[in-house]
């Protein structure tokens, strides 16, 4: 028993003292540099200190290369009717929806038709967001409006992929759809109309299977994932730990599967120049 | 017979047809007499009642079990049943031979063809020797390899499958597994032959397709054609191994699923109780459907026969455009 007793004051609030860096900073997944984000957005999104490629959206990509940032889009209303009803832990028809209003399309490609240096080309960019960039009725679909559209028009077309594979929730007509791409490709080759592959991380499965790996050139950003099964499958069936580096893009050029790895800031100089070469 | 987890109904008919197996078994060994003879004609057709009932209720997890039974007929077996003159022929020329994958010229009533397809082995030493019937990419190359020997020689191709998919392995990966895949899809579509795809068994996702695009695509009634298994569905998708018998029903990954969106021809049914039950029979059933679309496909022009295999696959996929016009897959 004490005979004084001190008063304890209450701890006074002194307001929000931390700044607010959230959304300003960003620290890169690979040399865990934190890097401002108004740095790396200028940088293109590839981290200036270890030229990691951040992913980017199929939005920011077509800007990226077409001349001005400008295009046009085309078959933007397509999406999917989820002819399977299909339910996992959630039903396929309420993941659209939900994907829809987080990335602002109704499936993960954007068709578009614009300008590189000038000349007119025919890009299709896979969006990673929308559900792992997945291939479904959708995407096979606009991907071979766009290859009509080039054999009509001799349009070169430039396949920028990023996606898990084929969509699971489609089932067997996802499957199908790397035989309609690749069916279409073939009267495109037939034609001699030119088709360039750019795979970015990841670039796997049904997509890697069929269309990404079918161009006059197949070219890479660095240290993309891209490989026919995904690294855990490989690692379940063989019971081994994968080494480094495997299935990445500089293990892909090292197995002659690439033509070549392009920096995403030289992206539009390699393409103008293959296009060069098309005689465009 | 073992058909994965037993439901409750169909587990308690097929502890019946067990019973009715051991019993006609019993009778038949006795002396015959006129009774006998009765007794084992009532229990033979109370046993196809029942087999049928069994038979026409399974889910889509007890049909993936029956194309993956051991006893299943392989694609060595329909060869061997199905066509004369087989002469195997081996070898990619670029890097190996592949056992996952066999072929070879043949004669189909009369008419030289390449016949070629997956195929799985009985024993552990066989099964290791065909990989479990998962091609490397010079299984692939090696198909090709025949396909264009078919081209250059005007001879049809016969393709059969049954693959628990392409193997994912490092030697695989580095020899482009997905190259050789897509290199198949192209050039099978523009192939100046026809091309008559069935799939027996498994139909393990691309790689099934890399040897699957054909004028006429058929499937046994209890061969199984899907985008992934259905064990690595459950494992992404419900992120549980043990949810692929409800990945299996999502999948619709049945014969006659498929043939309802337009994705395979034609259902070959198969005998009473599977086709391991009688390896000729099942065989038989192929030969037939495989003979009359040989005489449909030869009838049509080549430019024909390559536009409209182009818009088989054109046209499958179901979407929606925004101003509300649909497209499905099937035609019909």
């Amino acid at each position: 028993m004490t005979w004084f007793k001190k008063e304890k004051t209450p701890i006074i609030q002194l307001g929000d003292r931390t700044v607010r860096t959230e959304g300003l900073w960003i620290k890169c997944e690979r040399c865990k540099q934190i890097i401002w984000k108004k740095d790396l957005e200028s940088n293109l999104n590839v981290c200036p200190a270890c030229n990691f490629h951040f992913k980017i959206s199929a939005k920011e990509r077509l800007e990226q290369l077409f001349d001005r940032g400008e295009f046009r889009e085309y078959d933007k209303g397509l999406h999917s009717t989820d002819p399977l009803h299909f339910v996992d832990k959630k039903p396929y028809k309420g993941r659209l929806k939900e994907m829809h209003s987080t990335t602002g399309l109704w499936d993960a490609i954007i068709s578009a038709e614009g300008k590189i240096s000038g000349k007119p080309a025919s890009i299709c960019a896979m969006e990673v967001a929308f559900i792992s960039g997945s291939m479904g009725s959708v995407v096979g679909e606009k991907i071979t409006r766009a290859i009509e559209r080039c054999l009509k028009n001799k349009f070169p077309l430039i396949i920028i992929s990023c996606s898990g594979g084929a969509r699971m929730q489609e089932g067997t007509l996802s499957l199908m759809q790397m035989a309609k791409i690749t069916g279409a490709l073939a009267r495109l080759d037939e034609a001699r109309v030119p088709y360039i592959s750019v795979m970015t991380d990841p670039t796997t499965g049904g997509v890697t299977a069929s269309f990404a790996m079918l161009g006059d050139l197949n070219m890479a950003e660095p240290g993309a994932l891209i490989g026919f099964a995904g690294p855990r499958v490989i690692e379940q069936t063989i019971r081994q730990k994968l080494p480094s580096g495997f299935q990445r893009s500089e293990f892909l050029l090292e197995h002659g599967m690439l033509d070549a790895i392009v920096h995403r800031r030289e992206m539009r100089d390699y393409l103008t120049k293959a296009l060069d070469f098309f005689g465009y | 017979m073992r058909l994965g987890p037993v439901t409750d109904d169909t587990g308690i008919q097929r502890e019946e047809v067990n019973l009715l197996e051991k019993q006609i078994e019993e009778i038949s060994r006795l002396i015959p007499n006129a009774h006998t003879a009765m007794d084992l004609e009532r229990l033979r057709k109370r046993l196809e009642k029942l087999r049928k009932e069994v038979f026409s209720k399974l889910t889509p997890w007890q049909r993936i079990q029956l194309s993956r039974h051991p006893q299943r007929p392989y694609v060595q077996d329909f060869i061997d049943l199905i066509f004369q003159n087989y002469v195997e022929l081996h070898g990619d020329r670029r890097f190996k031979d592949d056992p996952a994958m066999i072929g070879g010229m043949a004669t189909f009533h009369g008419e030289p063809c390449i016949v070629l397809g997956t195929q799985k082995g009985r024993d552990t030493k066989q099964k290791l020797h065909r990989n479990f019937g998962m091609p490397q990419p010079e299984g692939y190359r090696k198909a090709m390899r025949l396909m264009k020997l078919a081209e250059k020689f005007s001879r049809p191709v016969f393709t059969f499958i049954d693959t628990a998919g392409a193997y994912p392995g490092i030697g695989a990966e580095e020899r482009g597994q997905a190259e050789a895949i897509a290199y198949n899809l192209r050039e099978m579509a523009r192939l100046t032959v026809p091309i008559i795809a069935t799939i027996t068994g498994e139909g393990g996702s691309g790689g099934a397709l890399g040897i699957g695009v054909g004028d006429r695509v058929f499937m046994l009634e209890y061969a199984y054609y899907s985008v992934i298994s259905p064990e690595g569905c459950a494992a992404i998708l419900w992120k549980d191994q043990e949810k692929a018998e409800e990945a299996a029903n999502a999948l619709k990954i049945t014969s006659q699923d498929l043939k309802a969106i337009g994705l395979v021809d034609d259902v070959i049914p198969e005998p009473e109780g599977g086709a391991h039950t009688d390896h000729k029979l099942a065989a038989t059933l192929v030969d037939q459907r495989l003979q009359r679309a040989l005489a449909e496909l030869k009838a049509i022009p080549v430019q024909k026969l390559l536009e409209s295999r182009y818009s088989r696959f054109r046209l499958m996929g179901c979407i929606a455009e925004s101003n509300g016009t649909f497209q499905t897959g099937s035609e019909a």
